[in-house]
């Protein structure tokens, strides 16, 4: 795979920069706010962050066992530096939010984001987690997508998504992450907390 | 006096240690909460908190038609979905009177089989590595993979199937079929043996599984605990055999029963079933009749009036489905007997007086899947 | 029992009693040797706008019949039935979540609290039922 720099002096590996006409965000995220022109250890310090993502073991319904198959030998994530998972949110670099979140579960899974340390990232696994999927009509106790607590980085689409799809999900992130400032940027909050009425945070 | 009542069902006695073992835990299998009261490391008392994927689902399916419904059930016994699928399939098709055709039975029975053999898969995977031994965990899902492709060769999905429909199948199976079939089983059949070798004679996996968690007879009974669990104690609640559904009343199978009722024997019981499958695809694989994939049903589907109950043996026990219809094309009220609402709650009665450790044991052998507790 | 009523139901015998005989009933249904009743499949209830109706689906082990035993609960506020949890340890639990879902109190249960939901959210699968804030409807 060869290395391509772009006129923006960011060095993507992996895929070339013209498949990437669709992802305004990374461009907005390179264009304003983040340092376009990285210097070498910067690019060095974010290669490594963004080769060597450790999840948190966090699956909640059917899209967890897809997520353990893209563990497992045939899909294997540890190549892609996923290397294992981490059962505490101390230690963990990213959780991928894999399966429904319902009313009851969502202050568990805000306590988790908050426990875990800076840099930290989200995917967004399967439908439910965007918009609440199949339970998004007449469900009295479905969160209709976690973006109405965290802030999203990833989303993954599918109910349940490929083992392929996650791993592009994965490889977007790393991309995400080689385009950042190396101690991590401050994302901004797709929709605030509290805003959507269909969720009513108490206490 | 709500409070009152939960701390005297948690709090034992003053010297005892609460502990949360969380809805995020590697070991529970989904999100299900132990509030486990400890004496040292000894467990006195266990309280399971479920509630954290309640969806509704069977609110939701009151306003659903019954092929929407499908889609649902789908998801709340994941691993064994085509079988959940089938139940409410042969609910409605009871209920209307269809008669369906022979292929439909055949096919429908070859894809619970293996369903059931991926099923089993995964837990021998997610057991192995509860207990520590890492490697299960990759030979088992190495193994799932051919079943899943062969899922996904027939009708597009790994997990979640939605192959069934009221009247029969979707559409029709693909020429090669029988051919996958016929060499996965030659693969596994060689495979399966490691399965043994790896842990049922490990000597750290007996230590940590035999007598622990004893379920006896009675309690069994008394608890509901159906499927593999409660046949190792010698509970013989295989629907296959009590009210033969689909293909079941043309093959010859044995019922797996165990006496001893501990951890060890669900184990052994398992790995038996999955030996009995295989026996069973080699069985109908070669004789898939011809005919249609679907019995004529109009488009819309509406039930007479009436209540319907219909179960069926799911990988983890005794699924049922009981509808009740005022003629609609909605259901008045759907109910789901899921087997694992029932087979959880006997924690509480095999945990105390083990360690904290054999809790992980003795969960991963009762096999749950947490979305079919909260449905 | 003299005022049972036996509703027509293709598929198993079915049998209606009245909510104070219920308990009796199906003491006497576990016990007896003939009958024996021993397995609870399942413990439901159903909302009916100006009743609610319990219906539990009761099996025996040894003789493979199956049962199916409901009993009445008039009214739609304060309905309360005794419970069968000391006879079928199950029903402790299908009791917790007809509770939880129903709104209907068991007496003599040992431990009835809500099994899924929040303790102040309302009775989701009763009819009337509605939730402006996290139910959307189609």
């Amino acid at each position: 795979m060869a290395q391509k720099s772009t006129s923006m002096g960011i060095k993507i590996k992996s895929m070339d920069y013209g498949d990437f006409k669709d992802n305004e965000t990374l461009e907005l995220l390179s264009r304003s706010g983040t340092s376009v022109l990285l210097s070498t250890i910067d690019s060095i310090v974010n290669w490594g962050r963004a080769n060597s993502i450790w999840p948190l073991t966090f699956a909640t319904s059917c899209c967890g066992i897809e997520m353990m198959a893209t563990g497992a030998p045939r899909h294997d994530f540890a190549r892609f530096g996923v290397e294992v998972y981490r059962a505490t949110p101390r230690q963990a670099d990213v959780i991928v939010v894999a399966g429904t979140i319902v009313h009851k579960m969502a202050p568990v899974l805000k306590r988790l984001y908050d426990q875990m340390p800076d840099p930290k990232y989200v995917i967004a696994m399967g439908a439910c987690t965007i918009s609440g999927g199949p339970f998004y009509y007449n469900s009295y106790s479905v969160l209709r997508g976690i973006d109405q607590l965290i802030p999203v980085d990833v989303y993954v689409p599918g109910c349940p998504p490929r083992p392929e799809a996650l791993l592009y999900g994965i490889m977007q992130l790393q991309r995400k992450i080689k385009a950042e400032h190396p101690t991590g940027s401050k994302r901004e909050t797709p929709v605030k907390p509290g805003e959507n009425q269909a969720f009513r945070i108490d206490g | 006096m709500q409070e009152e009542t939960v701390k005297n069902m948690i709090l034992g006695e003053d010297d005892d240690y609460v502990v949360n073992m969380g809805p995020q835990h590697p070991s529970t299998h989904g999100v299900l909460r132990f509030e486990v009261s400890l004496y040292g490391e000894t467990i006195r008392k266990v309280v399971p908190h479920c509630g954290y994927i309640h969806r509704g689902i069977e609110k939701m399916c009151e306003r659903d038609t019954y092929p929407q419904i499908i889609h649902l059930t789908d998801r709340m016994d994941y691993l064994s979905a085509h079988m959940n699928n089938e139940a409410v399939c042969l609910c409605v098709e009871k209920a209307l009177g269809v008669e369906i055709p022979e292929r439909v039975t055949c096919i429908r029975t070859i894809l619970d089989e293996l369903n059931r053999i991926a099923s089993h898969q995964l837990w021998w995977c997610a057991m192995g590595m509860d207990m520590g031994a890492l490697t299960t965990f990759f030979y088992g899902l190495r193994d799932r993979e051919r079943i899943l492709d062969i899922f996904e060769e027939s009708f597009g999905s790994r997990l979640l199937h939605s192959y069934n429909t009221p009247g029969g199948l979707m559409h029709d199976i693909h020429p090669g079929f029988r051919k996958r079939i016929v060499d996965f089983i030659r693969y596994f059949r060689k495979k399966l043996p490691e399965y043994d070798q790896l842990l049922t004679d490990n000597v750290i996996f007996r230590e940590r599984t035999e007598g622990i968690g004893v379920l006896s007879l009675e309690d069994a009974i008394q608890y509901g605990v159906t499927g593999p669990s409660g046949r190792a104690s010698g509970f013989s609640c295989d629907i296959r055999k009590i009210e033969p559904y689909g293909a079941y009343r043309k093959v010859s199978f044995h019922e797996v029963l165990r006496t001893e009722g501990d951890t060890l024997a669900r184990y052994k019981v398992r790995i038996a079933e999955m030996y009995e499958s295989m026996h069973i695809l080699e069985q109908l694989v070669d004789q898939i009749p011809e005919g249609d994939y679907s019995a004529k049903m109009k488009a819309v589907i509406r039930v007479p009036a009436g209540e319907f109950f219909q179960r069926v043996e799911t990988a983890r026990g005794e699924l049922g489905v009981y509808i009740v219809s005022d003629g609609n094309k909605t259901p008045y009220r759907i109910k789901f007997r899921t087997p694992n609402f029932s087979n959880l709650f006997v924690i509480s009665k095999l945990a105390p007086g083990h360690k904290i450790a054999d809790l992980v044991a003795i969960s991963g052998s009762l096999d749950l899947v947490i979305p079919d507790i909260d449905r | 029992m003299p005022d049972a009523g036996f509703p027509a139901n293709p598929q198993f015998s079915e049998i209606l009693v009245p909510k104070d005989r219920y308990y009796d009933f199906c003491r006497t249904i576990k016990t007896s040797p003939d009958l024996f009743f021993d397995y609870l499949i399942s413990l439901t209830a159903v909302d009916w706008n100006d009743h609610f109706m319990i219906v539990c689906h009761i099996t025996s082990t040894r003789y493979r019949h199956t049962l199916v035993v409901k009993t009445r609960l008039e009214g739609r506020e304060e309905l309360s039935v005794k419970s069968i949890s000391d006879l079928w340890k199950t029903a402790e639990y299908h009791e917790r979540e007809v509770f939880d879902l129903f709104g209907i109190r068991f007496l003599n249960h040992p431990d009835l609290r809500r099994l899924f939901l929040e303790d102040d959210y309302g009775y989701p699968l009763r009819k009337d039922f509605t939730d402006e804030t996290r139910m959307i409807i189609k």
